[in-house]
């Protein structure tokens, strides 16, 4: 009797507690909704949000957020950091939505926190194998977040689902067998209900491919392969075999034009990176730019930006979609030294100019776009080529800023002495075919915030660094660019004349793109670098 | 192969059941063992004096180590002269082996599979590299012809080396300490820096995640009050300056609030070519920094 009278007040207690968390949870969805394919098509609209990995669907990385600006930058404070304690590079990109921050760290860690304080909400720890098989890093970029979910690939070679409010694996798909060279490491792209994503291991001889996963289950909906198989068109452009080994990884973020529906996606160095021999033709679709179906994941155009690359040029930088009037345009500042210029409607170059210094090339093809030069081949003794095999720029991101109408691109100058090492592939194995060194002679290298107005592909300013760095570039309304450098300086420059205006030492390189966020009606300004992730706002 | 051999350590502790699982895993330990026995445990080169093993070491040692050793294996900015006949961390092919694998810690050369670059070589591999190694050894001993004893004289008197330069804790901190030079760098090396010093800026300081190190650049400034400082860069960045003068005074300070600073790849050091230094004495000082270098220095 006594028992069931317990029961009964238990009973009601549970019933009143499921009545409070219903409640609590409807008056939360109002303030945390979930993100619906719909508000990442407007993300414009949440300029408090940073929905995903270059900020908006056309890769621009700029903050609509101005109330950090030129008149007030050099007030600027640092508010919290956040400590992964990992070593290695810290590449990510933070996402933001509705006051919480989310990130990924070295090793496939993920962690959720408050974006106001920095304090973790969740922490996700993947369990990698020993025998993973990163070519540069144990890196990762970031996360993809859609409906409750956020979305990474793992280095091991997995596309995982975690519960947004949890950090709980939803659902984990193993997209390919990681001992033959594969991982993940960038940011997914979340389309329509679908999660993209491409694969890295252009060092192992794998063939590249990019996927689109279903959001609500990870059911895989469609694989492109970047390297074309036997009857398809591009195949011939292999030699012999070599297409199965043709490398082509598309390891950065693509980018989204929803009024054509066509998702953008680059692609890395074929295999082995620096040694043509044995995969003579223009190895399609590796250093390229491809555009495809969201839906089908079918080709609808290429272009390819280095024909036969020996020296290690993957395309595999974020390209920006602007609109110039009834122009639609796709601005790529291209690892091999080229800014391009391309009518995104039509597929077609429009124009390509250096924007740093390039010998690889000479001429250009009958389309206009750089040619390949035999004399810079990789040879037995040494041949030094420029830009270097880190490239004129790398992975980390550019930014298009509307304001200003400018491109802002981290260039590096730095030339490699490129030497062949002749190899057997090996299924797993790193698979270069060749070596590169700094070169010995006196020149020093260094690298330069360059800002390029696309119009003229003409260089309007730059800002030189003491040595080649690794940060992206954010530009926002306040007439603010940001940037970092290998010297651990985190650096605001107005966006219209390269002056600096601010500048923060962070304790280490800065390897990584830097991204904006409001919470409570004030801006921060977030980058990673080391192994913390900073933030600042006004004091 | 390393990760396999890592494997075999950890296997037998893994089932829980009496049943195939440890009969494969006997199996799969016996394996192993036979496997590092073969070419794990093995005092000397499977591979030695094979010339196709060493064309496959070169191509190895070329994509793995020649970006700090250099082609040829003379040498780079960051790596030793592996041409020599002495080694610094041990000269027998279980050494050579035990450096490339495991690497030297408190140094620069990493573990096998530790350098970003993947999974690292196989123990196959590493002995390919060390096939290699062995075939651009210098077989004469570099016993250089120059008289250390005299060498010594000339470094801490006359030519006036230990102005700058301390070796043994003993000497200037304007330029790089010597102690340790002579046991990894090539002679033709050393014969370059002092002959022409600026052709190649010795490096200075290296920080973690920064791709490249400091070198001994030479730096000129003239302060806000109207002082001209002059010496060479301990580190700089985009907005300030670690420097060193003559008289050994550290100075930090902020770009921006310089009159004017200037840098120079023309290094401090004075060339001394034939007239300042005759033949024999850039012998013995080389002579000096070898018997010196070879006796491990002080790291």
């Amino acid at each position: 009797m006594k028992s069931a009278r317990v029961q009964l007040f238990l009973r009601t207690c549970i019933a009143l507690g499921r009545l409070c968390s219903l409640a609590s949870c409807f008056f939360a969805s109002s303030s945390r909704a979930q993100v619906t394919p719909q508000r990442l098509l407007d993300s414009a609209k949440e300029p408090q949000n940073w929905l995903m990995y270059s900020g908006d669907y056309a890769g621009r990385r700029f903050s609509a957020l101005d109330q950090i600006n030129t008149s007030n930058a050099r007030a600027l404070v640092p508010k919290w950091a956040y400590q992964t304690m990992a070593g290695g590079k810290f590449e990510t990109t933070p996402l933001v939505v509705d006051g919480i921050l989310y990130g990924t760290g070295q090793d496939d860690r993920a962690f959720a926190l408050d974006a106001r304080t920095g304090r973790p909400i969740w922490q996700y720890q993947r369990a990698l194998p020993a025998d993973i098989r990163p070519c540069c890093g144990r890196v990762n970029r970031g996360l993809a977040i859609l409906g409750d979910k956020v979305f990474l690939g793992t280095l091991d070679a997995h596309v995982i689902a975690l519960d947004a409010k949890t950090g709980n694996v939803v659902w984990d798909v193993t997209a390919v067998d990681y001992r033959k060279g594969y991982s993940f490491t960038l940011a997914p792209l979340a389309v329509k209900n679908l999660v993209i994503l491409g694969v890295s291991g252009g060092e192992y001889g794998i063939r590249g491919f990019i996927d689109a996963y279903d959001a609500d289950t990870g059911t895989r909906k469609w694989r492109f392969y970047t390297v074309p198989g036997p009857g398809e068109p591009g195949h011939e452009t292999w030699e012999g075999d070599s297409w199965k080994i043709g490398g082509a990884p598309a390891w950065i973020t693509g980018v989204y034009d929803p009024p054509t529906s066509t998702t953008f996606w680059t692609t890395g160095n074929p295999s082995p990176s620096n040694r043509g021999e044995g995969r003579a033709g223009d190895n399609l679709y590796s250093n390229s730019l491809l555009a495809l179906d969201p839906d089908t994941g079918k080709l609808k155009w290429y272009f390819q930006f280095t024909k036969h690359d020996e020296h290690d040029y993957d395309a595999t930088q974020i390209p920006a979609l602007v609109d110039d009037g009834d122009r639609h345009l796709i601005l790529h500042a291209d690892r091999n030294g080229f800014f391009y210029v391309l009518d995104r409607a039509a597929g077609k170059l429009l124009f390509a100019n250096p924007y740093a210094k390039v010998t690889w090339s000479a001429g250009k093809y009958p389309d206009g776009s750089p040619a390949t030069a035999k004399a810079g081949s990789p040879t037995p003794e040494g041949n030094r080529v420029c830009p270097g095999a880190a490239g004129a720029t790398n992975w980390m991101s550019p930014t298009y800023d509307p304001q200003t109408k400018l491109f802002y691109v981290t260039a590096r100058e730095q030339c490699d002495i490129f030497s062949t090492a002749p190899q057997l592939y090996e299924e797993g194995h790193a698979y270069y075919g060749s070596a590169y060194f700094p070169n010995e002679d006196a020149e020093p290298f260094w690298g330069a915030l360059r800002a390029i107005d696309p119009a003229t592909g003409k260089l309007k300013w730059e800002f030189p660094h003491p040595s080649p760095t690794w940060a992206g570039v954010l530009s926002t309304a306040g007439g603010l660019v940001f940037t970092g450098d290998a010297e651990g300086n985190f650096i605001a420059l107005d966006a219209a004349s390269g002056k600096v205006l601010w500048h923060f030492q962070c304790g280490a390189s800065v390897y990584s793109s830097p991204m904006s966020f409001a919470v409570d009606g004030k801006q921060y300004i977030a980058v990673a670098a080391g192994s913390a992730l900073f933030t600042f706002a006004m004091p | 192969m390393s990760a396999s051999a890592k494997s075999c350590s950890t296997f037998p502790s893994e089932p829980r059941q009496v049943s195939p699982l440890i009969f494969l895993g006997v199996a799969a330990l016996l394996i192993c063992a036979v496997l590092a026995v073969s070419l794990f445990a093995q005092e000397k080169n499977p591979f030695a004096s094979d010339p196709k093993a060493a064309k496959l070491g070169e191509s190895q040692f070329r994509a793995n180590c020649a970006f700090c050793h250099g082609l040829g294996a003379r040498g780079g900015g960051r790596g030793p002269d592996l041409t020599r006949a002495q080694k610094r961390h041990g000269n027998s092919d279980a050494d050579l082996f035990r450096t490339i694998n495991e690497g030297i810690p408190g140094t620069a050369m990493p573990p096998n599979g530790a350098t970003q670059q993947g999974v690292g070589m196989t123990a196959e591999e590493i002995w390919q590299v060390i096939a290699y190694i062995r075939s651009v050894e210098k077989k004469a001993p570099a016993q250089p012809p120059g008289n250390a004893a005299q060498g010594r004289g000339l470094f801490y008197g006359s030519a006036a080396c230990s102005t700058c330069h301390m070796v043994e804790g003993k000497g200037g901190r304007l330029g790089p300490d010597l102690t340790s030079t002579g046991g990894v760098r090539s002679v033709e090396y050393i014969i370059e820096s002092i002959r022409n010093p600026s052709r190649r800026l010795a490096q200075g300081i290296s920080e973690a995640m920064k791709e490249f190190s400091q070198e001994y650049e030479t730096v000129t400034v003239v302060t806000s009050d109207g002082q001209k400082i002059a010496g060479v860069v301990l580190n700089e960045d985009s907005f300030t300056l670690q420097m060193m003068d003559a008289r050994e005074q550290i100075h930090l300070l902020e770009k921006d609030k310089l009159r004017s600073f200037e840098k120079s790849r023309e290094s401090l050091m004075p060339a001394y070519d034939m007239k300042t230094l005759s033949e024999k004495d850039l012998q013995d000082i080389v002579a000096f920094l070898l018997s010196v270098g070879s006796q491990g220095g002080v790291q």
